[in-house]
């Protein structure tokens, strides 16, 4: 199994992908298998602040729930309103269409705390 | 009279194929210290014994020849039909739909039970059911607590003191304090809430106001007021409604509830000595996931054939552990269905039917009362199906009356040493012109 | 696939011909509309006679009831003659399996046969029909029949004090842990202790009710052998703990051989011992939590003493408590005020009622916990769970456990070569498969294994629970099923174990012969329809088409 390289990750199974000081944020397609179809996701609010490895909101599956641990700190800029109607989106496109918010880094340096592809893949088996 | 099936023979055979030589072997990872020793239970019994037996018992009951007994339990016409529903096997001995392709008989009653739920209480979404009125309300006003993130519960003394019992309970969990809102008791007052005083209680950190519709009192309260100054609090407002009201009186959907409770008894339960019961609640699909219990979905199967499966179970105990919004698991599913079957068999008439006929013989109870010069009433205003009349010397009168064979209703005293002279009479369809004058004489023979 | 190649039908459940599944291309099954779509108006089943004119004008000159509290409109209940309305509940009845029926060997539920005569007793008209608050006069035969079947849940539990109020099981934990903090608080360690211990094995509810209490629950690991880790209960014992709730025989359904450690150590931290006794069928009359160290265990009615599940309920969950927390029983409680408790049991073992003996309900108790629900408790489950007691008697009792244990390791024997095993262990009431082997090697998974039993006319185990199993499928059988039902279940297993290895996209396809297939619950809860829209065409929010079968075997014609 690989993992896009242009991402890092968490051992909660999220992703982060960074352009300078911005960054989006997700989870990733280990994760979303794990849970099954996932039904309902408990969005951050727009301007929230996001505390690295802090819980930011939940999501459920058919059979299953599982807090949302934040990759990065940072604000949220902007949520993936598509989310609220198409929670499939994380099923089907986790690292495309399935991105959750958008988050304006605090401590950029967070990173390096964060596996790469390579990292996660061997992680996860 | 056991129902084991197994002869002599099954279970030696049973014994070999595992492999030991007597059933004790499979008991012996009992640690001795903690072995059970000798009970004291009686022998069995066969079915014409056991039969005797609980005939005793039952004989020990008395049914009282006239009863105007309610305050929480109502006596109405179980009509034969709902019966012959769950009594059948296929409802009863079921369990939990969990596999639901071999159990759309049970969800797809559900679903007509959420639905006719909505239709009365004028609210979205309806649970599958709770244990009964009382605790259905306990988790509507934490379910206000979570929605809103308050700590503090209102509610009105008008709502049963039994169900401010459960509330206060219930919030000692997690420390949610409740407060009391008074009511009007004095002679000839409302006996209901007043909006301002509610409107005084509601501080910025009260999840939400509950009242009851009728109250426990019989009266009927200013709802519309009494939510609209939750809300203006930034309160939630919770309406606790008798169910058969509900054909004629407005859908606390309609006048601003948020979430509704109620017993649903009244609706083919036999009075059972106090349970099984079943509770409602109700809201908006907003509130959707914090709100406990079982809920049923309609949705499609493989080849497109529509289906109905428990749905939203990511906020159940089974699921969510120790972040369940409740703990609910089994629920009282059998007597939803019998709600079901009663709003069925009764339809929109027999329902407008059971509220008139009950409200009908209450003014009559109130009419015959005051011409006698035995009782008046003790509040102004309307009222529904009960109501509290004054009584002079009630406890008394009340105990002479019973042991007549007659219950001379509720003695609301015991609770409320405002209203000790007064009794909480109840009158359903049930209720026979010549039980009014059972009544209304025995009180004179007793002044 | 061409409609040569599908597989052949068969329909093992005993259902009939009449619902079986479609398999591609047939006639779809017979769909039971929705009661509101057999609506009619001015249709009635029901009547009811109207009031007398002396009635109304005695009742004139009242206060109205102003227009503002009035409905506007009618509500919208189905409008059916009674035979449109019997028949309809019966041909949904039809569309359920139940007891009743066929196995339902849903382990922790205990699915044993319901008895009739418990019915004919809870109808009885002098129990049905008696008003709670009825003056107590009235009412001796259920308060003492509530009496009675107390003394005896105190004799089966080894516990001397018993409430009969909670609800259902998870009513009684709620009302357990209330007591195990009203203890503490009576001791001054009310702040102190704030956590509740649950084995990794344990049912939701516990953690459900530790949170509804405000405890914070920890978690201790079970052992290689299936029993709770007694080093890391130990470990996490301390005086920050307020209980611990624990479950015997598990739910592997394994007996904690350390119990009596267990209970010691939780007695000597000072914590309160919950005992979950929905696992109560493997050691009635074998062990008894009350005389073994523990503080508090809620019975399951519905499970051990046969009262129905009704589809979900309503069930009934006593709680048997020691001395230390007797005082913080709900209230009120059914008390003997008049008489001698010997006399009186010894004359309703004989059958006989004691004249003089007077019951009443005691709500004079100031350290109580207070009320859990409204009245007294399910009433209608205790006559049955009472008639129930007194049919079976001492010798019924214990043979309940010998034969349901007797039955268990049966199975466990029966099936361990073609079902991995997880703890190899004699097993009590019940037995924990893994389908491991299957969904490694096939791509099979419990749940596809659990789909297949239904076309057997067989519920399948429960799935999935213990978390601690992987793909877990726990089997209790009860006393109550012969030995030619446990043999057909033992082939039906087997057989879908073979046809895993042989023919595993049969299995995935499953059911076939129900009357709906596998349904979409995703769309169920991404766009929930959880009510009939009137107005709109039945079931509006539904989709309009059917979702993408799955690509796992769904025949397509």
């Amino acid at each position: 199994m690989s993992y896009p390289d242009d991402l890092r990750y968490s051992k909660e199974h999220e992703w982060v992908r960074a352009d300078g000081s911005q960054s989006t944020i997700g989870i990733t397609s280990f994760a979303a298998d794990e849970l099954g179809d996932i039904v309902f996701l408990e969005l951050p609010e727009t301007g929230a602040t996001l505390k690295q490895f802090a819980t930011f909101g939940v999501v459920e599956s058919v059979k299953a729930v599982s807090d949302l641990f934040a990759p990065v700190s940072g604000t949220v800029t902007e949520v993936n309103e598509a989310l609220r109607d198409s929670p499939e989106l994380l099923n089907s496109d986790p690292f495309g269409e399935g991105w959750i918010a958008r988050v304006e880094l605090a401590d950029p340096s967070e990173l390096d705390a964060l596996m790469d592809a390579e990292a996660y893949a061997a992680e996860t088996g | 009279m056991t129902y084991s099936p197994h002869t002599d023979a099954d279970r030696a055979l049973m014994l070999e194929a595992i492999g030991v030589s007597s059933v004790e072997d499979l008991f012996a990872d009992i640690p001795a210290s903690v072995r059970a020793g000798s009970w004291s239970i009686p022998a069995p019994l066969a079915e014409q014994e056991v039969r005797a037996e609980l005939t005793r018992l039952a004989g020990r009951n008395r049914a009282p020849e006239v009863s105007f007994l309610g305050a929480g339990a109502y006596r109405h016409l179980v009509p034969s039909v709902v019966g012959e529903v769950i009594g059948r096997p296929e409802f009863s001995t079921s369990y939990t739909p969990y596999q639901p392709e071999v159990s759309q008989g049970t969800l797809q009653s559900i679903y007509e039970f959420q639905s006719l739920i909505c239709e009365l209480t004028g609210m979205e979404v309806a649970s599958a059911s709770h244990y009964d009125g009382a605790t259905a309300m306990a988790e509507a006003a934490l379910m206000a607590c979570r929605l809103t993130r308050r700590h503090r519960v209102a509610v009105s003394a008008g709502v049963s003191p039994d169900y401010r019992r459960v509330l206060e309970t219930y919030c000692s969990g997690p420390g949610v304090e409740v407060i009391t809102v008074p009511i009007d008791l004095a002679e000839g007052g409302s006996g209901t809430t007043d909006p301002d005083v509610a409107a005084g209680a509601l501080a910025d950190d009260v999840a939400c106001l509950v009242a009851a519709q009728p109250n426990f009192y019989g009266q009927l309260e200013p709802v519309r007021a009494l939510a609209d100054a939750a809300h203006a609090a930034g309160a939630l407002f919770v309406a606790v409604v008798e169910p058969t009201s509900l054909a004629i009186l407005q859908a606390p959907g309609d006048y601003g509830a948020d979430i509704v409770a109620a017993e649903g008894q009244p609706l083919g339960i036999p009075v059972s000595f106090g349970g099984p019961y079943v509770g409602l609640m109700a809201a908006r699909m907003a509130s959707v996931r914090q709100m406990p219990g079982r809920l049923v979905g309609a949705t499609r199967d493989v080849q497109g054939r529509k289906g109905y499966v428990l749905t939203l179970q990511a906020r159940e105990q089974h699921i969510r552990r120790e972040k369940a919004a409740s703990n609910i698991c089994t629920n009282q599913a059998l007597m939803a269905l019998a709600a079901t079957a009663y709003l069925t068999a009764v339809g929109p008439a027999g329902l407008r039917e059971v509220a008139d006929l009950g409200m009908t013989q209450a003014r009559h109870l109130v009419g015959a009362l005051e011409a006698a010069g035995v009782a008046e009433r003790r509040f102004s205003g309307p009222y529904f199906a009960e109501v509290t009349v004054r009584v002079v010397d009630a406890a008394r009168r009340h105990a002479v009356l019973a042991e007549r064979g007659i219950v001379a209703g509720h003695l609301p005293g015991a609770d409320e040493p405002e209203l000790r002279d007064t009794l909480l009479l109840a009158t359903t369809e049930l209720t026979t012109d010549a039980d009014i004058e059972r009544l209304v004489s025995a009180l004179e023979e007793t002044a | 696939m061409s409609v040569a190649e599908a597989p052949e039908r068969r329909d093992a459940s005993g259902r009939g011909a009449a619902f079986s599944g479609a398999a591609g291309g047939e006639e779809l099954t017979i769909v039971e509309p929705l009661i509101f779509e057999r609506s009619r108006a001015t249709r009635r089943a029901v009547r009811f006679p109207t009031a007398s004119a002396r009635a109304r004008e005695r009742g004139a000159g009242q206060p109205e009831l102003p227009a503002s509290v009035l409905r506007s409109e009618a509500p919208r209940l189905p409008e059916v003659s009674e035979l449109d309305m019997l028949r309809h509940f019966n041909r949904l009845a039809h569309l359920n399996h139940a007891i009743d029926l066929g196995f339902y060997p849903l382990g922790s539920c205990t699915m044993k046969y319901n008895p009739k005569v418990n019915e004919w007793a809870a109808r009885l008209p002098a129990l049905a029909e008696s008003h709670p608050l009825d003056p107590e006069a009235l009412s001796q035969g259920s308060l003492e029949l509530m009496w009675l079947l107390a003394e005896l849940l105190k004799e089966i539990s080894g516990f001397p004090a018993v409430s009969l109020q909670p609800a259902a099981g998870a009513h009684g934990e709620l009302t357990g842990l209330l007591m195990a903090r009203a203890f503490h608080r009576a001791n001054g360690e009310g702040e102190t202790r704030t956590k509740v211990l649950v084995p990794d094995s344990a049912h939701g509810t516990n953690p459900a009710t530790a949170t509804m209490v405000g405890y914070e629950t920890v978690t201790i690991r079970s052992n290689e052998r299936g029993g709770i880790d007694l080093d890391a209960l130990r470990a996490a014992l301390g005086p920050d703990v307020a209980a611990l709730m624990i479950t015997n025989p598990s739910t592997l359904g394994i007996f904690e051989d350390q119990i009596d450690q267990v209970a010691a150590a939780v007695r000597e931290s000072g914590a309160i011992g919950y005992m979950d006794g929905a696992n109560l069928n493997a050691i009635l009359g074998r062990y008894r939590p009350g005389e073994a160290g523990f503080d508090v265990m809620h019975f399951n009615l519905h499970k051990t003493f046969s009262t129905p599940h009704g589809g979900g309920g309503p069930g009934a969950g006593p709680v048997g408590v020691s001395s230390r927390l007797e005082p913080f029983l709900p209230v009120p409680l059914p008390v003997l005020v008049d008489g001698d408790p010997d006399e009186v049991r010894r004359n309703a073992w004989a059958g006989r009622s004691t004249p003089r003996a007077r019951f009443a309900l005691d709500a004079d108790r100031p350290q109580s916990i207070g009320k859990v629900r409204l009245f007294y408790g399910n009433f209608g489950m205790f006559v049955r769970a009472y008639t129930y007691i007194r049919s079976n008697g001492d010798s019924g009792l214990r043979g309940i456990s010998d034969d349901a244990v007797l039955a268990a390791n049966y199975l466990r024997m029966r099936l361990h070569d073609v079902y991995d095993l997880p703890y190899d262990r004699i097993s009590k009431h019940e037995v924990v498969f893994s389908g491991r082997r299957q969904k490694r090697q096939h791509g099979v998974t419990t749940l596809d294994i659990a789909k297949a039993i239904l076309d057997h006319g067989i519920h399948p185990p429960t799935i999935y629970f213990p978390l601690i199993v992987e793909e877990a499928l726990m089997v209790e059988p009860t006393e109550t099923e012969s030995l030619e039902t446990l043999d057909h279940f033992v082939g039906v297993m087997r057989d879908i174990a073979a046809r895993t290895e042989s023919d595993p996209e049969s299995i995935k396809r499953a059911p076939m012969t129900t009357p709906v297939g596998r349904l979409d619950e995703a769309a169920a809860a991404r766009r929930p329809d959880l009510r009939y829209a009137f107005g709109a065409d039945a079931g509006a929010a539904a989709p309009a088409t059917p979702p993408e079968a799955p690509t796992r075997g769904a025949p397509t014609a």
